[in-house]
């Protein structure tokens, strides 16, 4: 009887949607002002500097684009990962999980050497506005991926030792919707940064 | 059901009132976190009010000396500071926290152990910012930090990095209660409780929890680009590198004009309360009111270059700006109207919250109205930088903020506490506090109009601002007069004051359906609601009064359980953060143990069992 009493006081939510994934999605809409207060900082900064390096002398776009197309895959990977999670198929998730955080640490990786290169070459935070501009945008990115690479890793291990059977399949989804932001923001990012010079 | 059963047994106390440090140390309920947000907020509040009696005897007479100019520009920097971030902001998350969940007939908040995240993160910020003046280095720029003013150059101390590091921290603490009310609010309500039935304060806290989301983050993209030029050498507002100081400007304000939108909604809400109840009437144009916020908010976001025409924008942004911000004064007015509508033809109980509510609505209109003179680029020009805008914004801050919150706290003691405050104190408290907040602020306008710079620390003779200037320290020992009152009405209430019936006021909304102070379960069976003023609803249809509600022990119903976690990863966020600043110092070793701590925490908190 308490049981069911507390049971019956714990009702559905009034919009249907789960308060874990209606709360990463509220927290999506604000990491886009985030990201939008960021490079429309870059935006406004573009062809500003006083010195340089700048971006021509800079860019190598065959790198960044190839860790751009590993990140847009990752996302197809996480949502096969889901689907399988869904399905109670764990081999098939820890493989598409695996796939997804493999194509995250080159992400990260290839970030860390652009980096890199691109001190080596003279472009830092404090030299000019476009290295400040360019650091402070892209680090920030790095770093929400590198949080969203820890994070599908612990649901990785999770589901290593069977902690996410199928009716926990949206802790592995709400981690797969900020994935997903992620490797959208990189998406306006890449082309405003990488291609519009 | 069951539970009424097992009141009468009184047997198995299950949800016994925990006491003690640790329990609230580790508290996840709603209730005792809006206590302990109300508890700081009012310890910053007299902190934040210290500061300004300084500042007034500093200015009571020409070419005084009784601070040095240094320690003047670290007052009004952390007065205002202190009074937004520290005052005002908790005061409001007070009421959020203890009655949100209340209104909505809900157990808590969507997330318990976030809610008390969010508290420690901004009790550490807060004791961050105020621990600069043991170093003697507060912040010195002014509450809006312009740029120039706090770059490396000019604020060569470790001042304004309290000030860039401490409002990021109190940010992470916004936001997350933001996410969590938004959700709470969207999801929590009790069967038939449809948004267009939500308490009005339900509407203008959800209203103001979608402006801390989408303004903070703006906010802290600017001071994090503010910290990196102070520590780490950028230049994003340095002008010797090709930094522009005005991208500050605009990145503050895009934040700064709804912030201010986030000081006044919540009040906005809990007068939408304190009217129909007092007036013996429903709300008047309920729907007006909720179209009017929401009309509010989305303008608030469209205005912000209106704190900045002094800086030569050019004719075509001033004409929007202005417009936009003239356009706001309709909803505002809208608003107004509305209580005026609730209270007109009612039968007017004139207890104290009645005259807080009253008093917050002369005062606002007042506040509002030179608004709409700012909203003029040229009576702009002519009145930035004097004590006019002083005078406006502490009519809608202290006139708007502080009177609607205290009639709030007035209406609300007796269910936060079970206890009645005194009614002839608080009368008494409300005068002074009317009075004294007139003589203070009233002058300011004519000073102001005359020419008076504001954050100046002096002025010299024979210009015509001594007498006023007297009388508005005068008016400021009067106003903290009448927060002697309240604490004194508040130590009597605690001592001596009678026991809260459940229902002191006849309320029309559901907290007042259960005993006062509330049980830590809150509601002991979930209320099916039917209209906008339910309470009133189940009274009229029980033929007036409803049966004194009895305390049950709650046995069976399922609370979630404490956890230090949220305190350690709040701890671990401030540790982050110090280690930034101290970066030259600690170098990675620091920067690693701070982030070890917080990451450990946060997955002690991801996998602690809450079943």
């Amino acid at each position: 009887m308490a049981h069911a009493e507390a049971h019956a006081l714990h009702p559905a939510t009034n919009t249907g949607i789960d308060n874990r994934k209606l709360a990463i999605w509220t927290f999506i809409g604000s990491e886009c002002l985030f990201f939008a207060s960021l490079i429309s900082t870059y935006l406004v900064y573009k062809g500003k500097s006083l010195v340089g390096p700048f971006p021509k002398d800079i860019f190598e776009i065959e790198l960044v684009t190839a860790g751009t197309a590993l990140l847009l895959f990752s996302s197809l990977f996480v949502v096969l990962s889901l689907n399988a999670t869904e399905q109670g198929n764990r081999k098939k998730a820890l493989l598409w999980l695996g796939a997804t955080i493999l194509c995250g640490v080159f992400f990260v990786g290839m970030q860390v050497y652009e980096f890199t290169h691109f001190v080596h070459k003279g472009l830092t935070l404090q030299g000019n506005l476009f290295g400040a501009s360019f650091f402070t945008l892209t680090g920030f990115h790095g770093t929400h991926v590198t949080i969203g690479v820890i994070w599908l890793g612990t649901m990785f291990i999770e589901m290593l030792r069977g902690h996410v059977p199928p009716a926990k399949a949206l802790n592995l989804e709400i981690a797969a919707l900020y994935w997903h932001f992620v490797d959208v923001v990189w998406i306006v990012i890449f082309p405003v940064v990488y291609l519009m010079n | 059901m069951a539970t009424s059963v097992l009141d009468h047994a009184g047997t198995a106390a299950i949800h016994q009132e925990k006491t003690g440090l640790w329990s609230w140390i580790t508290t996840v309920d709603h209730k005792r976190i809006g206590v302990l947000y109300g508890a700081s907020a009012f310890f910053f509040f007299l902190l934040g009010g210290l500061e300004a009696l300084l500042i007034r005897v500093q200015l009571s007479r020409p070419d005084n000396t009784f601070v040095t100019p240094e320690f003047y520009n670290q007052l009004f920097t952390m007065h205002g500071t202190t009074m937004i971030f520290l005052a005002v902001m908790p005061f409001s998350a007070m009421f959020f926290n203890f009655f949100i969940p209340l209104h909505l007939g809900a157990r808590d908040v969507a997330f318990p152990r976030l809610n008390a995240f969010s508290y420690w993160v901004f009790l550490l910020g807060g004791l961050f910012l105020n621990a600069s003046f043991l170093f003697g280095a507060a912040p010195n720029g002014g509450w809006f930090g312009y740029a120039n003013l706090s770059s490396r150059q000019f604020s060569p101390g470790p001042n304004m990095d309290f000030w860039a590091i401490g409002l990021q921290i109190l940010g992470i603490a916004s936001l997350a209660a933001g996410v969590n009310f938004f959700v709470t609010i969207l999801n929590m309500r009790t069967p038939g409780m449809k948004l267009m039935r939500m308490p009005m304060f339900v509407w203008a806290s959800f209203i103001t929890q979608l402006l801390v989301l989408l303004s903070f983050p703006v906010i802290t993209v600017a001071l994090i680009m503010l910290m990196f030029d102070r520590l780490f050498g950028t230049h994003f507002f340095v002008p010797q590198g090709g930094g522009d100081p005005l991208l500050w400007q605009h990145l503050f304000w895009v934040f700064g004009h709804p912030e201010v939108y986030i000081l006044i909604l919540p009040s906005f809400g809990i007068v939408s309360e304190v009217m129909p109840v007092f007036s013996r009437k429903p709300l008047f144009g309920y729907a007006a009111m909720v179209f009017a916020m929401v009309f509010i908010a989305v303008l608030g976001f469209g205005v912000w270059s209106h704190h900045m025409f002094a800086t030569g924008m050019g004719p075509i942004a001033d004409t929007v700006f202005s417009l936009a911000t003239m356009l706001i004064a309709i909803p505002t007015g809208v608003k107004i109207f509305n209580w005026l509508g609730t209270a007109w033809g009612g039968s007017l109980q004139m207890k104290t919250p009645m005259y807080f509510a009253l008093g917050f609505i002369a005062m606002f209109i007042i506040g509002g109205l030179s608004g709409v003179m700012h909203s003029a680029p040229p009576a702009d020009l002519q009145q930035t930088d004097t004590y006019f805008v002083v005078a406006h914004f502490h009519y809608v801050l202290f006139g708007g903020s502080i009177f609607a919150l205290t009639s709030g706290a007035y209406y609300w003691w007796p269910k936060m506490f079970g206890r009645l405050l005194d009614e002839g104190l608080g009368k008494l408290h409300f005068w002074l506090m009317l009075i004294g907040f007139n003589l203070t602020f009233f002058p300011m306008h004519i000073v102001g109009l005359h020419g008076m710079p504001r954050r100046v620390y002096t002025y010299s003779a024979g210009f015509g601002f001594e007498t006023l200037n007297l009388l508005e320290t005068v008016g400021a020992f009067i106003l903290a007069t009448s927060f002697v009152v309240f604490i004194f009405n508040v130590v009597k209430s605690w001592r001596s004051g009678l026991q809260a019936p459940a229902d002191p006021w006849n309320g029309a909304t559901l907290e007042w359906a259960i005993p006062s102070p509330p049980q830590e379960f809150n509601f002991p069976e979930e209320i099916t609601v039917h209209s906008r003023d339910p309470l009133w609803e189940m009274k009229r249809s029980a033929g007036g009064r409803l049966p004194e509600p009895v305390r049950t022990s709650g046995a069976g119903i399922h609370l979630p359980p404490p956890s230090i976690w949220p305190l350690m990863a709040a701890v671990g966020v401030m540790l982050v953060f110090l280690s930034l600043m101290l970066h030259e110092k600690t170098g990675p070793v620091g920067i690693f143990i701070a982030m070890s701590v917080l990451f450990l925490s946060i997955y002690k908190w991801a996998f602690e069992p809450v079943h």
